[in-house]
């Protein structure tokens, strides 16, 4: 009975796994194989001679048509913001169609593809710090600034967009702003009010959440918390004086930090009452607040505005598509859409006053924006050029004093 | 039979035998080659990455070339200069100045921009070239920025493995110990040890009066209780380690419990104790299906014998029907060992700040920092470690000692 249990186990781990690997590499095979069904029902029903899509190219056997594309996101109410927004439309118009891929963030996925020549994706949403690394290591097509369009009263894309909005990889979407945020019920009491107030736990008592990612957003919300202005953060944090102070206010609060890693866990961290005060994404608080009626809070000082950005994974074979589709999504009035379903900033200036309601509850979504003027007014942005410098040296330290 | 007739079957068999090996050998093949694809292959390709260094010495050639005669020591020859301005000249109008900017901040922090900044401008520099690169940025007048070049330019590196145990070097190629607030990895090293060595102990203490239960039930509640040790076995492994969040966490099962008996709330998950009790609660299947095994292949009859003889129960347990039973524990105690060592999902979901292990900085390197060439080395070191574990193991205990079943 013994040796038998032993073997039957050992067979059924061996199947699985054996299986499982299998699987994976049947599901990338048959992955590619149904997209180039699809190019080739689609192209049967649209002729390519219908001027919307790109002329059919002279390499007939490869998948390269253009008819079908794979963006891929950040999955969730934010995926689904770019569907409604972007791909309905964009399907509806060209008749290209558009498979979504949820990743979680970070570029190794597209290093693989690219470094293995077997690109399967076609256009990435990514953060901005992120774009910009892939870009400099040509993990990333170039995109022609000149090819956007221009804001409807004649702007160009250019001056249009917020700044750093354009760069030679990618296009800016939204910009979507870390804050911090409160279970109102908690402080009856006295509401806390400024950035300050999520390192003083002697006077908001309870736990805090904090993202554990990396030292980006920490330090410089210690240093804002700690009175240094909104333009002397990254000169401070320059200097080994500066990040020890950054640490250093870290430390107060050190033992109270439940840490956090994916942008569903703030809302969530608060709602079970581990934290009575988190920092996260705006837009996730959002839906807490609003879609799911959570008393919850934002504060808006001190908030670290980021960008997020669409670009196309270098050796894509559908790259006229892609390039076809930014130009299309980041446009004035599909970033205004966006915002009807989520509450991240449209990336281009005039977008903002087109931005409505919510697509479900009867609120106008303007003042839910972190470019809002009234929640921006003690706001800076992230300065990833800075962060490309200094994140392995930051990084070390960061995982080193975790550790502690 | 004639010595002639002897011969010939001897051949004969040898040649049958021959076949049947070469028989056995074709159905182990696809086996092999799978294996050679999928497991060594790549293995071998991520460890190779662990020494490898290309980036510089290929794309900034007549750089390295020049300061390959350096040795380190104030500063650079006029022709790294010239050498670098057109290296860089070329890079940026190949597209290819990102990577070698990314590679080089790995070395020193600012070297990105730097490095960026100044191939922009390199085909305008003029000589003296020293004074150009000085204009750019007053960085290129300091000899650790050479250095760092210098050692960059080398195709194969120990720098990726001196990094993974928290050394670094100065320009001059003097290998020292980070300052203490940067040290980290060997302090990870030693803490997955540690969470090994104490899940398997937890899993033994937990395991193995489990399995002796189970060997000594009757036929028929022994499957029903096995059933209960490989369902949870069977279920995902983020299944159980989310389950383990909802029981462990402040206002979690746990915790209501106790504070309905009036207790304190505990902090159970997000740092060290979540990890080694969802860890060990994960790998105890490991420990007592083999000790199980093991205890149900030995005779009954042998512990009732020596009890017969006069010894104690408890003595008839320890030095009867322990030993016997301890193959079958052993084998557990490695498999449990070796798996809690490349542990990171769990970890990273409960491990919290102080429940990391180093996978989740392999992780990190692969995903977030793409530093590949450090997490090779990190990963290099885990199975070097692994292996010598293994040995020592091997030695001491004796492999033929194990048993599964």
């Amino acid at each position: 009975m013994g040796r038998t249990t032993a073997i039957i186990i050992a067979a059924a781990a061996a199947v699985v796994i054996l299986a499982g690997v299998l699987l994976f590499m049947l599901g990338r095979g048959t992955e590619k194989d149904v997209n180039q069904m699809d190019d080739e029902l689609s192209e049967m029903k649209l002729p390519a001679s219908d001027g919307t899509g790109p002329a059919p190219s002279v390499a007939a056997a490869a998948p390269a048509t253009g008819n079908s594309l794979v963006v891929v996101s950040w999955g969730g109410a934010y995926t689904k913001s770019q569907i409604e927004a972007y791909h309905k439309p964009f399907e509806a118009k060209t008749g290209v169609k558009i498979n979504s891929v949820d990743y979680n963030g970070g570029i190794a996925e597209i290093k693989v593809q690219v470094e293995a020549k077997n690109v399967t994706w076609d256009v990435v949403d990514m953060e901005l710090a992120d774009a910009q690394l892939a870009c400099d290591e040509g993990l990333l097509e170039k995109i022609d600034a000149g090819t956007l369009p221009a804001a409807p009263d004649g702007t160009p894309a250019l001056q249009d967009f917020v700044p750093n909005g354009i760069t030679p990889c990618a296009v800016t979407t939204i910009l979507f702003s870390h804050i911090v945020a409160f279970d109102t019920t908690k402080f009856e009491t006295k509401k806390p009010s400024k950035l300050a107030d999520f390192f003083n736990v002697k006077d908001f008592p309870g736990k805090r959440g904090m993202r554990k990612k990396s030292p980006k957003i920490n330090l410089e919300l210690a240093l804002r918390a700690d009175g240094v202005a909104g333009d002397k953060v990254y000169e401070t944090l320059s200097t080994k004086a500066g990040v020890d102070r950054a640490f250093k206010k870290l430390d107060t609060i050190k033992d109270s930090v439940v840490w956090w890693e994916a942008g569903a866990q703030p809302p969530q961290l608060l709602a079970d009452g581990e934290v009575t005060m988190t920092t996260g994404y705006n837009g996730r608080i959002f839906d807490a607040q609003i879609v799911e009626g959570k008393p919850f809070e934002i504060i808006w000082d001190g908030q670290l505005q980021e960008l997020d950005v669409l670009g196309i994974v270098k050796g894509s074979s559908k790259l006229e598509a892609a390039l076809q589709f930014i130009a299309f999504a980041t446009d004035t009035q599909r970033l205004a859409d966006q915002a009807k379903w989520i509450a991240y900033g449209p990336a281009r200036k005039s977008s903002l006053p087109l931005v409505g309601k919510h697509f479900a509850k009867d609120i106008d979504m303007k003042p839910y924006m972190p470019n809002a003027p009234q929640n921006s007014t003690n706001a800076i942005q992230i300065d990833f050029l800075w962060w490309a410098d200094h994140q392995e040296e930051l990084n070390q330290r960061w995982a080193a004093w975790l550790a502690k | 039979m004639s010595a002639h007739q002897g011969a010939k079957l001897a051949e004969q068999f040898r040649l049958s035998g021959k076949r049947a090996r070469r028989g056995t050998f074709l159905l182990v093949l696809p086996l092999l080659a799978f294996l050679m694809a999928t497991f060594i292959f790549p293995i071998g390709a991520m460890l190779s990455r662990s020494i490898e260094d290309p980036t510089v010495a290929t794309l900034l050639p007549r750089t390295a070339a020049a300061l390959r005669s350096w040795n380190g020591k104030g500063r650079p020859p006029f022709s790294a200069y010239s050498a670098l301005a057109d290296d860089l000249k070329r890079a940026n109008l190949e597209g290819t100045i990102g990577k070698v900017a990314t590679r080089m901040n790995f070395e020193r922090a600012g070297m990105r921009s730097l490095l960026i900044k100044t191939a922009r401008v390199a085909h305008t520099f003029e000589l003296p070239y020293a004074q150009a690169f000085n204009a750019v940025d007053l960085q290129w007048s300091e000899p650790e920025l050479w250095g760092a070049l210098r050692h960059a330019s080398a195709s194969t590196t120990a720098g990726y493995y001196a990094s993974a145990l928290d050394y670094s070097r100065t320009a001059d190629g003097k290998w020292h110990q980070r300052a203490e607030e940067d040290q980290i990895y060997v302090t990870l090293f030693i803490r997955t040890l540690w969470v090994a060595g104490v899940v398997t102990g937890l899993c033994f203490l937990l395991g193995y009066p489990l399995a002796y239960f189970i060997a000594h039930l009757d036929e028929r509640s022994r499957n029903l209780v096995l059933i209960l040790v490989l369902l949870p076995f069977w279920t995902s492994l983020l299944v159980r380690t989310t389950a383990w969040i909802a029981l462990l966490q402040t206002n979690g099962v746990v915790n209501d419990t106790l504070a309905a008996l009036g207790g304190e709330r505990l902090d159970l998950i997000h740092n060290m104790t979540g990890t080694l009790i969802a860890m060990t609660h994960i790998l105890l299947p490991f420990m007592v299906l083999p000790a199980y095994s093991v205890m149900l292949s030995v005779p009954p009859a042998l512990t009732r014998a020596a009890i017969s003889l006069g010894a104690s129960p408890w003595t008839a347990f320890w030095r009867v029907y322990f030993p016997m039973t301890l193959p079958g524990a052993a084998a557990g105690g490695l498999l449990v060992f070796i798996l809690a060592l490349g542990y990171y999902i769990t970890p990273a979901l409960v491990g919290g700040r102080t429940g990391q292990l180093i996978s989740n900085m392999i992780e990190f390197h692969m995903k977030t920092s793409l530093n590949w060439g450090l997490a090779a080395a990190l990963g290099g070191i885990l199975l070097g470690g692994v292996l010598v574990l293994y040995i020592v193991y091997a030695r001491v205990v004796g492999l033929n000692r194990l048993r599964l079943g």
